[in-house]
């Protein structure tokens, strides 16, 4: 049974603990999407002009860049959050067997850890937001339906990682090989800085798996830079991944927390 | 008495060096033999962004002008300065992340000073190491460029040399910063350092592309004199003015090494 | 060096300060060759400093320090070489074997392959840990990787071996099966210098030991001597009701020394039972009464205060 006070409980817990100590991940977290903005947007942009407009669709390139970063910068906040801070949950700072001994139950335990990823992916998305819009990078107020893409894109990519990481016993390379062979082909091959068309078409299918393409065709779609067609399968798609990894992370935590 | 002079040991306080470092190469090899699939994958990261850039960018570009004016196929463009940084990055990551855990957290050059052992054989030691490390990156990364048509001049071989070097000198300079690193927490700054140098260090785009006043910032930025020496020798597009970026290099690596043996003497012999 | 005397380790007026504190504050120490050695005190004592300072990986701020015959400033490393090292936090390398700790850790001392291989070989059955040769060190119990960094330590056959809080944190099977190796040791005729604030363990080991207190040696002899020197022989303990303690003043005539805790009252005594039998005598009336001898424990409180030290 997963009770929402309960979960409320440890997202509080970690809501205290990151008053304390936002400042470490901070400039990674804010500045990563504004660099690659920059380095991007406007340096690679200032190259391609009229060339890009026809793979964009008639969307300036920065415009178009932007509510991709915002995505790319949720998944790999989750992904990074979910891996070796969960370990440390489990088997270094022991956190959640000290959350368990009370009367939160181990689900709540990582519901909570999930609600935290995604409260502080909301944050400093929005945040970055701000930046890409002094930049130039927004040209519509439908951005904000792209940071909710954005965050619901990384809540996907964290469930699984958390899933997964539950079930590690040492970090051994596990992790790195997570963010190595899947997440950073993942922000590569996910149409982030180019529309997916320009690769080879055996590539594009594994695009189609890629939760970061269909956040990024969602987050597009709402800044009024992208197509509409797919838009309910993009979001049915995300939801599923969520509710998978969510079931499973579930699962795995109280295997773990109660063996 | 008088310590022995000898190579860069005047600079340092006596007793610090062993001249045993090679005992940690060993430690490291051993180290890695249950995790050699990690350390070798690495070179893979730069060839997932020479597929997707080369192929999905390069399908926006077509094609930009090589240090020579002659015009160059995006790929051939961007696989010189992915080199670069994969040498920056690999020696980054060993002397920061892996060199702050042994530091600070497993104790493991207390461990070493239990011994014979002193900081500069420390230092040395695994500077050494991500040397290796990112020689084999640059090795393995060089033959994809091989194979793939990247390559266009015998010059590319030296590639190799100049490689080690960059990693030397990054290893080194990261070494002396997690020094002065206190927690997990100030390793953000790490990303702050290489993450703009990687995107632009003239990785992805000539430096042409800038206003005049970024120009000059970026011509300060290590990297780019990597990419540089990279892009000329990968090209055949070879001139006297790449000794200037090479001697960029040594002086970072001498600094370098002084100052990471330096702070940890201080560190661990208090 | 003139004016040093004949030990493995000798120091004169030894100070080592961080900026404005001072952790040792001029110390006098001479350890004979075949000796075990205790250093004990509360936290905050200077003994990991003074340790520190022996083990040749903290230079000294002022006084004079001589190691096997040599100063520990210039000649660190070669006498590190004849140094074995127990420090007080395990800090073996945990992305290497058992064996394999042992193995590297002879590299370092620059002994050949071929020796550090049948050496580890010995070490693992002197730490009993052979049938876990090829596990990695994570997976070690407390005292498992307690005995690994022991034999690590001796990896280079050392002349001088510095153990930090030995037995700190292991359960008593573990304790007593150290004990027994470092005795062991010492038999082979390897000097040891312990530090500790097991009161037991001094008791058990050392031949000879100071007391340190805030930076400086507020006593030294061997475990009887001092307590012969800072105790009686006996302890007479006499529990009360709560606040039905007689006063000090009625007690002080059957002692050498009265000591009022808040749940019980100390007698410091050549002989316990006569004491208790004048104290009855005299019509007080303990709820309960013990005697017990004086132990190196009671010569430490009473050197080094009851209060708690943080």
């Amino acid at each position: 049974m997963v009770r929402v006070h309960g979960v409320a409980r440890v997202l509080e817990a970690h809501l205290r603990w990151y008053r304390r100590n936002w400042r470490a991940t901070a400039i990674s977290s804010v500045l990563q999407p504004l660099l690659f903005l920059l380095a991007f947007g406007l340096g690679f942009g200032s190259l391609v002009g009229a060339r890009a407009q026809e793979a964009t669709g008639g969307a300036d390139y920065l415009v178009w860049l932007a509510p991709a970063l915002l995505a790319m910068s949720a998944v790999q906040t989750g992904a990074f959050e979910m891996s070796y801070p969960v370990l440390a949950g489990f088997k270094w700072r022991r956190t959640y067997e000290a959350m368990t001994a009370t009367p939160v139950e181990p689900g709540e335990v990582a519901l909570g850890q999930l609600a935290f990823v995604t409260a502080k992916s909301l944050l400093t998305g929005a945040v970055s937001l701000v930046v890409i819009a002094l930049f130039g990078g927004v040209r519509s107020v439908g951005v904000l339906g792209s940071l909710v893409a954005a965050v619901l894109t990384g809540a996907a990519v964290a469930a699984l990682v958390m899933a997964f990481a539950a079930t590690r016993q040492d970090e051994g390379t596990a992790f790195n090989a997570v963010f190595r062979f899947v997440v950073l082909p993942m922000t590569l091959f996910s149409g982030t800085f180019f529309p997916i068309a320009t690769l080879p078409g055996w590539v594009q299918p594994l695009a189609w798996v890629s939760p970061l393409w269909h956040g990024t065709e969602l987050a597009r779609w709402a800044a009024g830079v992208g197509a509409s067609d797919l838009v309910l399968l993009h979001l049915a798609y995300l939801l599923v991944l969520v509710g998978i990894g969510s079931g499973l992370s579930m699962r795995f935590f109280t295997r773990r927390l109660t063996a | 008495m008088t310590a022995p002079i000898s190579g860069l040991t005047w600079l340092l306080p006596a007793g610090s060096y062993a001249g045993r470092a090679r005992m940690l190469l060993l430690r490291s090899a051993t180290a890695s033999r249950r995790t050699w699939p990690a350390v070798v994958s690495g070179f893979a990261e730069p060839v997932f962004y020479l597929l997707a850039m080369g192929t999905g960018l390069g399908a926006l570009v077509g094609t930009l002008p090589g240090p020579d004016g002659r015009e160059l196929s995006y790929a051939a463009f961007i696989a010189p300065g992915l080199l670069a940084a994969s040498a920056m990055n690999g020696a980054v990551f060993d002397a920061t992340f892996n060199v702050f855990f042994k530091l600070r957290d497993s104790k493991l050059y207390d461990a070493m000073l239990a011994t014979p052992l002193g900081p500069v054989d420390i230092a040395l030691g695994e500077i050494g190491w991500a040397l290796l490390r990112g020689g084999l990156y640059a090795t393995g990364f060089l033959s994809v460029m091989a194979v793939a048509g990247l390559v266009t001049s015998p010059w590319a071989l030296l590639a190799l040399p100049v490689a080690l070097l960059v990693a030397f000198a990054f290893a080194a300079v990261g070494m002396a910063a997690t020094s002065f690193m206190r927690s997990w927490q100030d390793f953000d700054f790490v990303t702050l350092a290489v993450l703009p140098m990687f995107l632009f260090g003239t990785t992805f785009y000539p430096l042409s592309v800038y206003p005049p006043v970024v120009q000059v910032v970026v011509e300060c930025l290590p990297l780019y004199h990597a990419v540089e020496l990279m892009r000329g020798l990968t090209t055949g597009a070879v001139h006297w003015g790449m000794l200037g970026h090479l001697a960029y290099f040594v002086v970072m690596a001498l600094v370098g090494v002084v100052f990471a043996a330096r702070r940890l003497h201080a560190l661990l012999l208090r | 060096m003139p004016g040093m005397g004949e030990g493995l380790v000798v120091a004169r007026g030894l100070r080592k300060s961080f900026g404005a504190f001072e952790a040792v504050r001029g110390i006098e120490v001479e350890v004979a060759e075949g000796e075990v050695f205790g250093f004990l005190g509360p936290n905050g004592a200077g003994k990991s400093s003074t340790m520190r300072m022996i083990a040749c990986v903290s230079p000294r701020s002022a006084g004079e320090l001589s190691v096997l015959g040599r100063d520990p400033d210039r000649e660190g490393p070669r006498i590190r070489a004849r140094l074995g090292v127990v420090p007080q936090l395990d800090n073996l390398d945990i992305e290497l074997s058992v064996r394999e700790n042992l193995e590297v850790y002879g590299r370092y001392f620059g002994l050949s392959r071929r020796h550090v291989r049948a050496k580890a070989g010995e070490l693992l059955e002197f730490a009993r840990l052979t049938d876990r040769a090829d596990a990695k060190v994570d997976a070690l119990s407390g005292g498992m990787k307690r005995r690994l960094t022991i034999a690590r330590a001796l990896v280079n056959d050392p002349d001088l071996l510095l153990l930090d809080e030995p037995t700190t944190g292991l359960d008593p099977q573990a304790r007593h099966l150290l004990w027994e190796r470092l005795y062991r040791l010492k038999r082979e005729g390897v000097t040891q210098i312990i530090t500790t604030h097991y009161m037991d363990e001094a008791e058990q080991l050392c031949d000879r030991l100071v007391v340190m207190d805030g930076g400086v040696i507020v006593a030294e002899g061997s475990p009887a001597g001092l307590i012969e020197r800072w105790s009686t022989r006996e302890v007479l303990e006499l529990r009360f009701p709560s606040d039905a303690a007689p006063p000090v003043a009625e007690l002080q005539p059957h002692a050498e020394r009265v000591e009022l805790l808040p749940d019980r009252v100390l007698l410091y005594v050549p002989h316990g039972e006569r004491a208790q039998a004048a104290v009855h005598a005299a019509g007080v009336r303990p709820l309960s009464a013990l005697v017990r001898r004086s132990s190196l424990e009671d010569v430490f409180l009473r050197l080094t205060g009851r209060t708690l030290v943080d």
